[in-house]
């Protein structure tokens, strides 16, 4: 394994662990002040009794994720130091605004979590909204960060140098909204998606738990939303990839020739070697209308750049129908929860339902995982697109592999500890209504 | 009169970057000193000066971690290619001290919410413990490296001469005892002030009171190897115009804080041992300032364009306005002292190993 590909691998693994605990990170908190709220205003135990298994596992999750994410801040330094020494003087305003986002989300769980007793009510619940909201807007922060590597401004480049820097139009950059956008809503559908799932699958076990059916309520009360308003999220990024990304859209597509009228392809298997994508079912002028609003638009094809540009096809290709396969599937089935909502006013009453929910468990998750693999490995080679190759940001740093071997096994490890925890501590232990709690002291 | 130096807009920010770095040595320092203490509380109080030292640092430890994140932060933002050159230079430490982060962090929380049972709480206190002594002492030895101009490597250096030398040096390595005990400090003298029972508060003062004598003999330690270094690196510690007042507020903070300690005005002991450590951490950055790395980058060389240490400050203004009353009310919260009169009924159930 050369070096360049060991940093790459250890960046993508460390990424795609910290995504789950960066994702379920925003959505959680948000289901516990939801719950804790039903719990000041209906005094319902179960509600209470939600509102502290949440913060639980918020609490194990935030750990593990802030842990990982200083290890990030760590690795784009450890790893790629010329990507940094270039790029942190201009991009530093997100990531310094999402310090201080960091910062108030810390200081705000410590209070939350260990301020029980110690509050009253209503200065607890407010410690989780500031939890909510500030974990909401570190993410931001954080992907417009990744949006600048996609849509680079800000600068221009003088002899291979970055003059007359402007970091506001950086941290502004086109791609910023559509992207932390797409994220956040990703954010809240996976987080409601899992936890509805879990809670539907326990339904259908015992119909009747007062406990699930809230649990499941509030989580299909942020999946419902995330999950439709998604699918007006991907249809503005992916038009925005279109306009400053073609390689990139080419690639997602599997999309070699340059044409007018160019057919959405569904599935298929792109091969670089022959520049076709076989077994693809296609939709005649679909790409062209989705990506330009017009079936009759030309696009770009990858033949029109040079291969030395070029994503890993394949690969991209996948990752895209991956994500956009799953985020339809949730958005059907956030369209069938509120058809039952608005008719029945309950949705634990329809099993097959709870069934397609409970199958739908991990879409979330794979849903977002794929998307960060059709917005990195899609924007391959470059690490700043058009700007800096990623071979030519690497350390000099010779063995990558080690740490790179390191970091897997010590992420293993904690993945199987945390999956087990949240399994034994929260889900699995029966609900308690009658929980000692003295909230008024 | 001499005549004051001029302070630039990369001074400004350098100096925050100390700030930042002081108040992640006072507050997150002391949450791994406390995992020392974990490590080798012994005797019949042991289990209950663990629950102290859980106690006190559970609801704080993330919030107090951020201190380096946004050390790390700033690094990168002003001076970049800083960030770049530690970052290449010490990956070897750099690697150990975030796997060393992400065990203690996690294996506090584990601890916490594990209820499974007392062997496998055990064996996470254990690992958080390990963890909390093992990472101060590596960040240490990167600190020694920078302090000692050994970074600035020749071309064409092995690995050994370029990757492990730097901070395996004996100056580093002390650098790294002399880091630990600071921390073990530190907490110990924390602890006393938190400790609501008397037996425990003894166990806490002669804790810090053993620490003093350590953070005593590891600096002088460092100090010597320090003055057998190359001159330039060092010597301002020795003999700029700053270096007697500086010696001065250290020592006598060391002295009120080891007489707090032995009178048992533990409040007073507490304050004057974070005005010693600061003072240590700023003793530390005026010995090599102007350099950051010594004879690889200054402050001015490295320092990013104007316009973006303008809009960090900015940035850090308009951040100080949320994060300060924040962070006063989760002190308020949980360490005034009307905080801990308050009987913690709910958090008890997992917080305290049994």
């Amino acid at each position: 394994m050369t070096d360049l590909l060991a940093a790459r691998g250890q960046m993508a693994m460390s990424l795609a662990f910290h995504i789950i605990f960066a994702v379920l990170g925003i959505g959680m908190p948000a289901l516990m002040v939801l719950a804790e709220r039903q719990w000041i205003r209906t005094r319902d135990p179960v509600w209470l009794d939600l509102a502290k298994r949440w913060s639980k596992g918020t609490a194990i999750l935030f750990a593990v994720g802030a842990v990982s994410g200083t290890v990030l801040s760590f690795e784009l330094g450890l790893l790629w130091p010329r990507f940094m020494e270039y790029a942190g003087a201009i991009i530093g305003m997100p990531f310094s605004l999402e310090g201080f986002a960091f910062f108030t989300e810390a200081i705000f769980l410590g209070v939350y979590l260990y301020g029980w007793t110690r509050l009253s009510a209503r200065a607890h619940w407010w410690a989780g909204v500031a939890v909510a909201v500030s974990g909401t807007i570190s993410g931001i922060f954080v992907v417009f960060a990744n949006a600048w590597m996609n849509a680079p401004t800000g600068f221009r480049v003088v002899d291979g140098a970055a003059v007359e820097i402007d970091p506001i139009a950086a941290m502004l950059n086109p791609a910023a909204f559509s992207q932390s956008l797409h994220m956040t809503l990703a954010a809240f559908a996976t987080t409601g998606f899992a936890v509805a799932g879990i809670h539907a699958w326990m339904l259908r076990k015992e119909a009747t738990s007062a406990f699930h059916r809230a649990a499941l309520r509030v989580a299909l009360a942020i999946a419902v939303p995330a999950a439709l308003l998604q699918l007006v999220s991907g249809d503005l990024s992916a038009k925005f990839v279109a306009r400053t990304q073609p390689v990139k859209l080419a690639a997602m597509e599997g999309h070699f020739e340059t044409a007018a009228r160019a057919p959405l392809r569904l599935g298929g298997l792109p091969d670089e070697a022959t520049r076709t994508t076989r077994w693809s079912v296609d939709i005649p002028g679909g790409l062209s209308f989705l990506a330009f609003g017009d079936p009759d638009a030309e696009v770009k094809g990858l033949e029109n750049f040079p291969e030395s540009d070029w994503p890993p096809v394949a690969v991209t290709h996948l990752a895209f129908q991956v994500m956009v396969g799953l985020g339809t599937l949730m958005a059907l089935a956030a369209a069938w929860v509120a058809v039952c909502w608005v008719r029945k006013r309950e949705v634990a009453e329809t099993r097959p339902l709870l069934g397609l929910l409970a199958l739908l468990t991990p879409a979330g998750f794979v849903a977002v995982e794929a998307g960060w693999v059709v917005t990195e490995v899609g924007r391959q080679p470059w690490i700043i697109q058009g700007v800096m190759r990623t071979a030519d940001a690497v350390t000099p740093m010779p063995g990558l592999v080690v740490p790179f071997a390191a970091f897997t096994l010590l992420y293993l490890f904690l993945g199987v500890i945390v999956a087990w925890l949240l399994w034994a501590q929260i889900v699995k232990t029966r609900p308690d209504p009658a929980h000692p709690i003295r909230r008024d002291v | 009169m001499p005549t004051l130096p001029t302070v630039t807009l990369a001074d400004a920010v350098a100096a925050i970057v100390m700030l930042a770095l002081n108040a992640y040595v006072i507050l997150g320092g002391a949450d791994f000193g406390a995992g020392v203490w974990d490590l080798l509380a012994v005797g019949r109080r042991a289990e209950r000066q663990r629950a102290v030292i859980a106690e006190g640092i559970g609801p704080i430890w993330e919030a107090n971690h951020v201190w380096l994140i946004l050390v790390v932060v700033l690094l990168f933002v002003c001076f970049p290619p800083v960030y770049a050159r530690l970052s290449v230079e010490l990956h070897v430490p750099l690697v150990l001290m975030l796997i060393g982060i992400v065990l203690r962090g996690s294996a506090f929380t584990f601890r916490a919410y594990d209820s499974t049972g007392s062997a496998v709480q055990r064996h996470w206190g254990r690992l958080f413990s390990i963890a909390s002594t093992v990472t101060p002492f590596v960040l240490g030895t990167c600190v020694g490296a920078i302090a000692s101009g050994a970074l600035a490597v020749p071309a064409g250096a092995d690995f050994t001469a370029r990757f492990l030398a730097p901070w395996t040096s004996p100056f580093a390595l002390a650098t790294g005892a002399f880091t630990l005990v600071v921390f073990a400090f530190l907490a110990a003298v924390y602890l006393t002030v938190e400790a609501r029972d008397e037996d425990l508060r003894e166990d806490f003062r002669q804790m810090a009171i053993l620490a003093a004598i350590g953070v005593f003999a590891c600096a002088g330690l460092v100090a010597w190897l320090g003055s057998r270094l190359d001159g330039a690196v060092t010597g301002a510690l020795f003999t700029g115009p700053l270096a007697l007042p500086l010696h001065a507020v250290t020592g006598l903070a060391a002295l009120t804080a080891f007489a707090g300690l032995v009178r048992g005005r533990f409040r007073l002991a507490r304050a004057a041992a974070v005005v010693q450590v600061s003072a240590i951490v700023w003793g530390w950055g005026y010995a090599q300032y102007p350099a950051l790395i010594p004879g690889v980058h200054t402050v001015q060389s490295a320092a990013a364009p104007a316009i973006t240490l303008k809009l960090v400050l900015i940035g850090l203004a308009g951040g100080a306005v949320v994060l300060v009353p924040s962070l006063w009310y989760l002190y308020r919260v949980f360490k005034s002292e009307a905080a801990s009169a308050f009987v913690r009924v709910d958090t008890a159930e997992y917080r305290a190993p049994k």
